[in-house]
């Protein structure tokens, strides 16, 4: 018996590049919590960016004004690191949206199970069905925590304008807000990867047979 | 023999664990399949038909016995090779067409191929000569759901087509099709099995098939009650038919 190779990955991107445009709609539900999340994790960041700049400027006004907003700023520090508080609200929020992104890849797996199924019959192999569930997921994360972090970052930005006028947009570096916009992308991306992991598998290990019963 | 054995099922039994009880759904069947036949898995539901035939088709394993594909046994396989005996040498038809539903009819036909590591451009080519054989020219761009049940059915005999398999299973390919569209998917699989020498197996309680069956196998609660050839066959469909109708 001759044995079926592996298809390059150009096949699996496609496949899921299809059933990501054709459930349009659902995969942007799917993303909004992502995005949502992101979009916390990243104003939270770029927020504390423009603080650290302003508070790098050294007026004692505006150094006054950033603790009555909740920076702990200890007596003689160089710079402001977040509060305590303020992480623990980032990790929980993002951790409410790993159980959602779980949650949708696992209706979006049960959804599919004929599909998968039927896929398995016609000769697609465990790992092709991962790949093609992996890389949804990372699509959707990838574009999910662009769009989150954009947005956060502009919040935060005008959110500074706000507070600080013209100054805060001033005095910001760059490379922090950029750098915070990345790490924001990649948690993302990560944790929807993350969030996909479990529901791939599971749809990889059924068999056909089991795909068949299920009654639709 | 002048011809082989393409399916052969030895003393398979098959025990359905369901923690409390254990139902023996297959008590040691028996059974060889020609290259080229038409062969009609009949049976009252529960009688273990389906079953057997996802034994055959290597979507299931026996409890206990063999089955062969080829001479070849499938539990013997591993992942990749199972997948080539389904991708290559085997075509299912199923009874709720089971077409993807994102993909057009082209790509749905296509899609054994690619699994097959067939190029794009062929695999299109010899798509469209498949959908035009089954009576769908022009189809080809339409979505499962804007097709009607009859032609979605033909494109699931397209599909198990694609790969030029030596054996299309087809689980009562007629079940969800009205009487006409039913008839229309038989003929085209008798043509089919003729001209190109398949072999086609199908489960089915739809007395249609009879006709046009080389051999039919009676399953009766988990076991083969009889097997008959076609000439046996036109006698017994002329008592079935008085009766009913």
């Amino acid at each position: 018996m001759k044995r079926l190779a592996k298809l390059p990955l150009k096949i699996s991107l496609s496949i899921a590049l299809k059933n990501i445009s054709v459930r349009f709609f659902r995969s942007m539900i799917t993303t909004l919590s992502l995005v949502l999340a992101v979009a916390f994790l990243a104003f939270t960041l770029v927020s504390n960016d423009v603080a650290q700049s302003l508070f790098a400027v050294g007026d004692i006004n505006i150094t006054g004004k950033l603790s009555t907003l909740g920076y702990d700023i200890s007596p003689g520090a160089e710079s402001i690191s977040a509060s305590a508080k303020q992480r623990w609200i980032v990790v929980l929020s993002l951790l409410v949206c790993v159980v959602g992104i779980v949650n949708a890849q696992i209706m979006s797996v049960s959804e599919r199970f004929r599909e998968i199924g039927t896929m398995k019959c016609l000769g697609a192999l465990d790992g092709l069905v991962v790949k093609i569930f992996i890389i949804e997921a990372g699509i959707q994360g990838m574009t999910g925590s662009l769009f989150g972090s954009l947005l956060g970052m502009i919040s935060a930005l005008l959110m500074g304008m706000l507070r600080f006028g013209m100054l805060s947009i001033s005095s910001i570096s760059w490379v922090a807000v950029l750098n915070s916009m990345a790490t924001g992308i990649l948690i993302g991306t990560m944790l929807s990867l993350l969030g996909a992991l479990y529901p791939a598998y599971m749809a990889a290990r059924m068999q056909p047979v089991d795909a068949m019963r299920v009654e639709q | 023999m002048a011809t082989k054995d393409v399916v052969r099922v030895a003393e398979v039994t098959k025990d359905f664990d369901l923690g409390k009880i254990v139902v023996h759904v297959l008590k040691g069947i028996n059974l060889e399949i020609q290259t080229g036949h038409y062969i009609s898995i009949m049976g009252p539901s529960g009688s273990g038909k389906s079953t057997l035939f996802n034994m055959i088709g290597g979507l299931d394993k026996p409890t206990s016995g063999k089955v062969f594909i080829d001479e070849v046994d499938i539990a013997q396989l591993d992942a990749y090779e199972l997948a080539w005996l389904r991708c290559r040498k085997i075509g299912y038809i199923f009874q709720t067409f089971n077409l993807i539903p994102v993909m057009t009819a082209l790509e749905n036909v296509t899609l054994p191929m690619t699994f097959a590591g067939i190029p794009n451009d062929t695999a299109n080519e010899k798509g469209m000569d498949l959908l035009n054989l089954v009576g769908l020219d022009g189809r080809h761009a339409h979505k499962p759901s804007e097709l009607s049940g009859g032609q979605q059915q033909r494109v699931a005999v397209a599909r198990a087509l694609a790969n030029d398999p030596a054996i299309i299973l087809a689980d009562e390919p007629t079940g969800n099709l009205d009487l006409n569209t039913g008839e229309d998917i038989i003929t085209l699989l008798k043509k089919l099995s003729k001209e190109r020498k398949v072999t086609v197996i199908s489960a089915t309680h739809d007395y249609k098939m009879l006709n046009v069956s080389d051999k039919v196998v009676w399953i009766r609660d988990g076991r083969i009650d009889k097997i008959q050839n076609r000439d046996e066959l036109n006698i017994q469909t002329g008592g079935v038919e008085k009766t009913t109708g």
